[in-house]
């Protein structure tokens, strides 16, 4: 721990508080993903951990590292850039996966797929 | 100068993250521009359709918006997920969009299912009409406003 | 004091963090279907890349942040996989 004990007070407490955050979202996206009770709704609870979970730790290792000065924070931007984009595709697909077993699995409360293909009369569908 | 650099806005991108991750010298910006220029060259061969950014400066506001956002359906569903109570009831709902652009699709998509509280399900091309499941659904037409607003029509001043 | 304040508050970090983990290998475990297992797996290796990141903070070795971006890389990778096995792989036909 010696390289931080010449830190100023307010950088370590602002590190340990979007450390905090940061890990503590991702413990409540955790604790939704056992808690809800069907599949759909599960699927909202990662994203928690993956935002601003995420992003609190980056920004916590943002302010250590530039305060530091011990190494350039680019790093954690890849991290937080490629975060951002991943995940909302692995869950996109997995909810289109899910929602095909259902349909194929005939479950209740799944709307049907001729609802969303059926041109309605205040949209007129685009191609003639 | 556009038979080497197809993709510019790639090859720089590529070239950036190649120093990240490298370390800034003289050494690792040559072989970054190699990579870059051959990367961009492989992706000719795949024919990708080239995203057109019509209004550059509309990007940092969408950024804002978005980032608040997610901010305040964080702690929606950190409060639902710590009291188990909720204003609305789980469901799907659809939107009629009016965006075509793929990019922009891609990125309302992206928008939407890292939002927590909405996730993206499916869409269909042919009619343009989106399905996404919300988690706590109160005001359906008023959630439908707000996407629409808020994101659909940003997006649209962006790319088309 | 600087120093006690952040290596307690890495530690307290990383408890949460392995909890969270822990949640995500129940729902891997418990399932019920397989696309709940999916979600999370998802959200254990979303725990091990971040637990990792915590790693780095404590240690400040840019190892741990090269790690993390290849946990997520081959996680992201696995799950889509995954996700596009639930399509294709028990398609009635």
């Amino acid at each position: 721990m010696t390289p931080f004990a010449d830190l100023p007070v307010w950088v370590a407490l602002l590190t340990a508080f979007f450390l905090i955050l940061g890990s503590g979202l991702t413990l409540l996206g955790a604790i939704g993903l056992l808690k809800f009770e069907r599949f759909y709704q599960r699927i909202h609870a990662p994203t928690l951990g993956t935002t601003w979970g995420a992003g609190g730790l980056l920004i916590a290792s943002i302010i250590l590292f530039s305060a530091l000065q011990s190494r350039p924070v680019l790093h954690e931007i890849l991290i937080a850039i490629f975060i951002t984009v991943t995940t909302p595709v692995s869950l996109m697909l997995l909810a289109r996966a899910a929602l095909y077993r259902d349909r194929i699995e005939g479950n209740d409360g799944i709307p049907d797929f001729e609802a969303i293909t059926a041109s309605s009369k205040d949209q007129p569908s685009p191609d003639p | 100068m556009r038979r080497l650099l197809p993709y510019p806005v790639l090859a720089a991108s590529l070239l950036i993250m190649w120093v990240l991750l490298n370390g800034l010298s003289v050494g690792h910006v040559v072989l970054g521009c190699i990579v870059a220029v051959g990367a961009s060259l492989a992706m000719v061969a795949l024919q990708p359709d080239k995203p057109m950014v019509r209004r550059w400066d509309m990007i940092p506001r969408l950024v804002t918006v978005v980032l608040i956002d997610i901010l305040r359906s964080n702690i929606e569903v950190a409060a639902i997920i710590l009291t188990g109570r909720r204003m609305g009831k789980p469901g799907f709902v659809m939107i009629p969009l009016e965006l075509r652009d793929p990019t922009g699709l891609a990125i309302l998509a992206c928008i939407i299912t890292s939002t927590p509280g909405t996730a993206w399900v499916e869409y269909h091309a042919g009619s343009g009409r989106l399905r996404i499941h919300v988690l706590d659904l109160i005001d359906e037409p008023a959630l439908v406003d707000q996407i629409k607003q808020r994101y659909e029509s940003l997006l649209m001043e962006i790319f088309e | 004091m600087s120093g006690v304040i952040i290596s307690w508050s890495v530690t307290i970090a990383q408890l949460l963090l392995v909890c969270a983990m822990a949640c995500a290998l129940l729902r891997l475990v418990r399932g019920p279907r397989a696309q709940d297992r999916i979600l999370g797996f998802d959200a254990l290796y979303v725990g091990a890349m971040l637990l990792l990141l915590t790693v780095g903070i404590r240690t400040g070795s840019t190892i741990y942040f090269e790690t993390a971006l290849v946990i997520s890389l081959l996680g992201f990778v696995s799950t889509v996989a995954l996700a596009k096995f639930l399509m294709r792989g028990e398609v009635i036909e």
